[in-house]
């Protein structure tokens, strides 16, 4: 079994966490186009390498932040969001 | 033993020709060029030589052919998808499929056996119902049945699944078939071959040169080669691809898993699939079960396999087979899945100019092997896209087009 670190409640089974995707900054709805938002909305970048991913502890309801190799499938640190 | 195999002790040659011949090294030039010796990837070249006339085409495969998720895939093929454009592109495929062990001298073990969606749930037997319908519509053959028939065609089936899931009808598709993924691959790669393709293994595609919007070439771990069109059939690898052209698109990877049991006799002819399980299940012509759940939750770019697997998809195996508990796990396996949003490929043009892509193929593009080396290798001969795959462009994101085709894969198949 995987083993994930919760920075709330320390490791965990992975299975108790769902993944939320990469963290992705987003384009102000407001000013952008109509092209800059579907790229927010649909578009991945799906290359592997090290990523900073949200991940969401199910049982205690924390979302946090995990830096992750996407490869080697290794998990370098996770945080809270300040 | 068969005396013929004797050749083989007395022979300092090999004495049968290979399936393949293994050119010694790149061409400076070629019309086309492949990325990808998988189904699609062979397809794609065989359908250009024979159909198109191109021949002077090399397709790249960085490991062996048919090793990526050609030969991971549970062989499922069945066309009861949901949107119009779904619908005929699978329907087309189905009918390819069934003529394709003539047009190769090869026998693909392609054996029609029906397929059946499980319903464990009113809301469920709802949209198999709707499912039926839209399908019928189309002029698919498919229709909503009662336990009863289940139970006929499985009799060793639980019909309650352990009492906590009973099965309360399913979508029946009597086209629904399974085949023999690795000699879909050499059967077209041999087609190709012998047509004058060149396939080269080993030899993986570093970079794609573009100049001024238009493809030049590309660079191999091999060397470097002059082409104006370029081909990605690369499944799980297309993310990577697309980045080498400086394209962006929706596709993500995580894995997909299998497992199979020992061979045992025959007693399941159709093949099984519950959504509500995580669970779909064939018998194989050598007797083994071939197991599948969905895909892994998370993104990864590797085929690991998980112990959790195991435990989850034999558990639910057992809820429905509990006369299985001593079957053994012969093996277990994982491929990498090139999803989009809704669940349709994308195929076709790129904004590079003689960059095509054929992707995202997910957890169900074996059914679509045949259908997609037709329409891509009409689209890469003629510059644009063939009908059939209008629906499935790349730009149909940037436009919110979605496809929508929910009807992929409840389960990852
Ligand atoms: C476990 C599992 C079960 C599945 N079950 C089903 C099913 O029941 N029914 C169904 O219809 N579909 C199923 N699928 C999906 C199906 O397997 C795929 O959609 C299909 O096989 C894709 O074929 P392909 O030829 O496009 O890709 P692949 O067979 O993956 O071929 C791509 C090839 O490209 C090569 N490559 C990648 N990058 C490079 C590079 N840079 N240079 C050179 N070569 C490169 C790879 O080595 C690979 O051989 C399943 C998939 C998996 C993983």
């Amino acid at each position: 079994m995987k083993i994930l670190t919760c920075p709330v409640n320390g490791p965990r089974p992975v299975s108790e966490f769902a993944y939320g995707g990469e963290v992705r900054p987003m384009p102000d709805g407001a000013t952008c186009t109509d092209r800059e938002w579907a790229d927010y909305v649909f578009n991945r970048s799906g290359v592997p390498g090290v990523k900073i991913e949200w991940w969401y502890h199910i049982a205690s309801g924390t979302w946090f932040y995990a830096e992750r190799d996407t490869v080697a499938d290794r998990v370098i640190r996770t945080w809270l969001p300040a | 033993m068969p005396y013929q195999l004797l050749r083989f002790a007395f022979a300092s040659k090999h004495p049968e020709p290979r399936m393949f011949r293994t050119p010694e090294r790149l061409k400076n030039a070629y019309d086309a060029v492949i990325i990808g010796a998988g189904g699609h990837g062979l397809a794609s070249a065989y359908y250009l030589a024979r159909d198109h006339g191109m021949t002077n085409v090399a397709v790249l495969e960085r490991g062996y052919i048919g090793g990526g998720n050609t030969g991971r895939n549970t062989t499922i093929i069945r066309s009861n998808y949901l949107t119009p454009e779904g619908v005929a592109f699978y329907d087309q495929s189905v009918r390819l499929w069934q003529d394709l062990s003539q047009d190769f001298d090869l026998n693909l073990f392609y054996a029609t056996r029906g397929h059946f969606t499980l319903a464990h749930t009113d809301s469920a037997v709802r949209t198999m119902r709707w499912r039926a319908e839209v399908n019928k519509h189309f002029g698919v053959d498919s229709e909503l049945v009662g336990p009863d028939e289940v139970r006929k065609a499985a009799p060793q089936i639980d019909i309650t699944c352990g009492g906590h899931a009973p099965i309360l009808g399913a979508l029946y598709h009597a086209p629904g078939a399974i085949a023999r993924h690795d000699a879909v691959a050499w059967g077209y790669g041999r087609g190709a071959d012998q047509r004058g393709v060149e396939i080269h293994q080993q030899t993986e595609v570093l970079g794609i040169n573009v100049e001024s919007g238009k493809v030049t070439g590309v660079r191999t771990t091999k060397g470097d080669i002059a082409t104006p069109r370029v081909l990605s059939a690369v499944a799980g690898f297309t993310p990577r691809v697309t980045d080498m052209v400086g394209l962006r698109t929706p596709i993500y990877i995580h894995p997909l898993q299998a497992m199979v049991t020992e061979p045992m006799k025959p007693w399941l002819d159709p093949i099984l699939v519950s959504g509500s399980l995580h669970v779909y299940v064939s018998q194989s012509a050598r007797g083994e079960l071939v197991m599948g759940a969905s895909l892994d939750p998370y993104e990864l770019h590797a085929t690991r396999s998980t112990l959790d697997f195991v435990e989850g998809l034999a558990a639910h195996m057992l809820d429905m087979f509990p006369f299985l508990s001593n079957a053994r796990v012969n093996r277990q396996w994982a491929g990498m899945a090139d999803m989009t949003p809704d669940f349709a490929p994308i195929m076709g043009t790129t904004p590079v100019e003689g960059f095509y892509l054929d992707a995202g193929w997910g957890t169900w593009g074996f059914k679509a092997t045949p259908v997609c080396g037709k329409t891509m290798s009409w689209t890469v001969a003629n510059g644009r896209n063939h009908e059939l795959i209008k629906g499935f462009n790349l730009s149909r994101f940037e436009r919110y087009e979605l496809t929508g085709e929910k009807g992929a894969a409840s389960v990852g198949h």
